[in-house]
């Protein structure tokens, strides 16, 4: 779109020059709030009256870090429940999204294309309907309350990844299938042995996304955990902010406990979260 | 004989019926138990006076009753002129910076799409706490250090009725973009370059392709991002609640909020089943509208 043939090397490097100073201006406004939280944490513990607001770091300390841990004596538990269901409901979406999808793909069955209507119907209504139904389903009627089993059930597997695998999967040609079951090969098998080893970046995107919803998730579990040892940092953080609305740096060492592994992961697993975003945007 | 075995064997290629169902067993028993039967529980609880032990059917009064409350219309108000003031902008945003990507060798376009995408990857809770201090009324915060430097006086950000709103939206812009950058960035490289070539050859300048090229290419793009942006902009729940808790005066009090608080401060089941489903028809209304103006030459 941009044309670099006809114009002078001057005329090109102010150009990009301009763009590119754009861009960086804009980049940090946009992570500005990340490193003024990240640099703010490692403050002295003191009072937001006592201190002032520095972009750049005086000195380095962890004493707020210890501040937010000393809060209660859960909160290391906080980032063990959060790892534990994120962990779960990753692996079971994995599983049963990936078999689900492959099924609405690649399977022949009756009523395959009214169920995926109306599951592809349902991600239409928002989360508003379901959640008090919901809340009353694993609260009053099976009294779950304060459990693993009420944080990991409702997303044990979502209608979104199904939809996210069965998309990917439409690129995979039929005749392997067809000419597998030619062979004699069961539908497991050709799972296992056909599927899966073709679906690896689909099944990597799918955990990474889910994994990162379920850890930034605080919704629900803010409902259904009533105990400070069942809760999630993210429901542990807001308990601190509202505990300790004038400790500033300790807030901000707690947000970043509760933000840093994404990014750690982010950075890691950069490729799976940049391709993730537009798999289930561009239309198939 | 050899023409029965064919079918058979046809039949058999055909049909996968008993492992079907089986691959599909666990998601739609989730989905009955966690999607299906909480919809249809919703219509019927929308029509009671909730109690755990024994509710009482009341007809539409649930309805009725937030047709004629002021406050869910002042909840109404309030997340229409939210969605207005940070959906549009938030796409016309996305789109300019992706626009000016483009240019850029690949490495540098990964990096800008990280750092852009990094706010999506922190957890709203410990954005919100961030935000929070930003927007400290005191002379020493960052926000009224911005300001005073163009000469704006100290503005008691969340505090006041006059600017919690745009405070909420302000912080949506400089957050919520990154998913749109990249998914703009993934259409704009699916454009073929002989377009350029041929409009460069007529003699057509840059705003001219921008126009002529760009956008028409890009505009399932947009309306995909329209329609997504709009459906999650009146679900918004998490930052009116942690930030401002719907106040000062209700200024800021979004209909996510409205139901939550209904639900889960007041107990009134009912009526926050009521809400939820006005809201879900408002968000189908709007889908369709949006589909059937912006988007009859658009197949999906």
């Amino acid at each position: 779109m941009y044309n670099n043939s006809l114009r002078s090397r001057g005329y090109l490097f102010g150009r990009n020059g301009i763009i590119i100073t754009c861009l960086i201006v804009f980049a940090i406004a946009t992570i500005f709030p990340i490193y003024f939280m990240v640099i703010s944490s490692f403050g002295d513990p003191v009072e937001a009256g006592a201190m002032s607001y520095s972009i750049f770091p005086s000195k380095i300390s962890f004493e707020s870090y210890k501040f937010f841990f000393n809060f209660s004596p859960h909160s290391w538990d906080w980032l063990l429940n959060s790892f534990i269901v994120a962990a779960c409901i990753t692996v079971s979406n994995v599983i049963f999204a990936t078999l689900a999808g492959y099924a609405f793909s690649k399977m022949k069955f009756k009523g395959r294309n009214v169920l995926f209507a109306i599951l592809l119907g349902s991600m239409m209504i928002p989360g508003q309907v379901t959640q008090v139904p919901l809340y009353i389903l694993i609260v009053n009627i099976f009294e779950l309350q304060n459990t693993y089993t009420a944080l990991i059930m409702p997303s044990i597997v979502t209608v979104y990844n199904i939809f996210l695998v069965k998309q990917f999967m439409s690129s995979i040609p039929g005749e392997i299938i067809e000419a597998a079951k030619i062979e004699g090969c069961s539908q497991p098998k050709i799972f296992w042995h056909i599927i899966m080893p073709l679906s690896k970046t689909v099944m990597a995107v799918l955990a990474i996304l889910t994994f990162m919803a379920a850890w930034n998730d605080f919704f629900w579990p803010f409902l259904v955990t009533n105990t400070m040892e069942m809760q999630t940092i993210q429901v542990g953080l807001k308990n601190f902010r509202f505990a300790n609305t004038t400790y500033f740096a300790p807030m901000m060492a707690g947000a970043t406990i509760s933000a840093v592994p994404m990014f750690i992961l982010f950075f890691s697993l950069q490729r799976y979260f940049l391709e993730g975003v537009t798999v289930g945007a561009v239309k198939g | 004989m050899s023409q029965q075995l064919a079918r058979r064997k046809r039949l058999k290629l055909e049909s996968d019926s008993g492992w079907g169902y089986a691959f599909i067993a666990i998601a739609l028993i989730a989905f009955s138990l966690f999607t299906a039967y909480p919809v249809i529980n919703a219509f019927i609880i929308s029509l009671q006076e909730y109690r755990p032990l024994g509710s009482t059917f009341i007809g539409l009064e649930n309805f009725t009753n937030s047709f004629t409350d002021d406050l869910f219309w002042k909840a109404l108000k309030n997340t229409l002129v939210y969605t207005i003031l940070s959906v549009p902008v938030n796409i016309l945003l996305s789109f300019v910076i992706a626009i000016l990507i483009i240019p850029f060798k690949k490495r540098t376009q990964t990096i800008f799409k990280a750092i852009y995408y990094l706010p999506a990857v922190a957890s709203g809770v410990a954005l919100a706490v961030v935000w929070l201090w930003i927007f400290d009324p005191l002379k020493s915060g960052i926000a009224n250090q911005v300001v005073g430097f163009f000469g704006i006086s100290n503005q008691n950000w969340l505090g006041s009725s006059a600017t919690a709103m745009f405070s909420l939206v302000l912080m949506s812009w400089l957050s919520s973009h990154g998913t749109a950058i990249i998914i703009y960035l993934a259409a704009l490289l699916g454009i073929d370059n002989s377009y350029y070539e041929a409009a460069e050859i007529d003699g057509a300048t840059f705003l001219q392709k921008l126009w002529y090229i760009v956008v028409p290419f890009l505009k399932p793009t947009t309306l995909f991002l329209l329609v997504t942006g709009i459906i999650g902009s009146f679900q918004v729940f998490q930052n009116a609640y942690l930030m401002t808790g719907g106040g000062p005066d209700h200024a800021t009090t979004m209909v996510g909020l409205l139901i939550f608080n209904n639900a889960f401060t007041y107990f009134e089941f009912g009526q926050a089943a009521a809400q939820s489903l006005i809201l879900a028809t408002i968000i189908a209304c709007i889908s369709f509208l949006q589909f059937k103006f912006l988007g009859n030459d658009v197949e999906y």
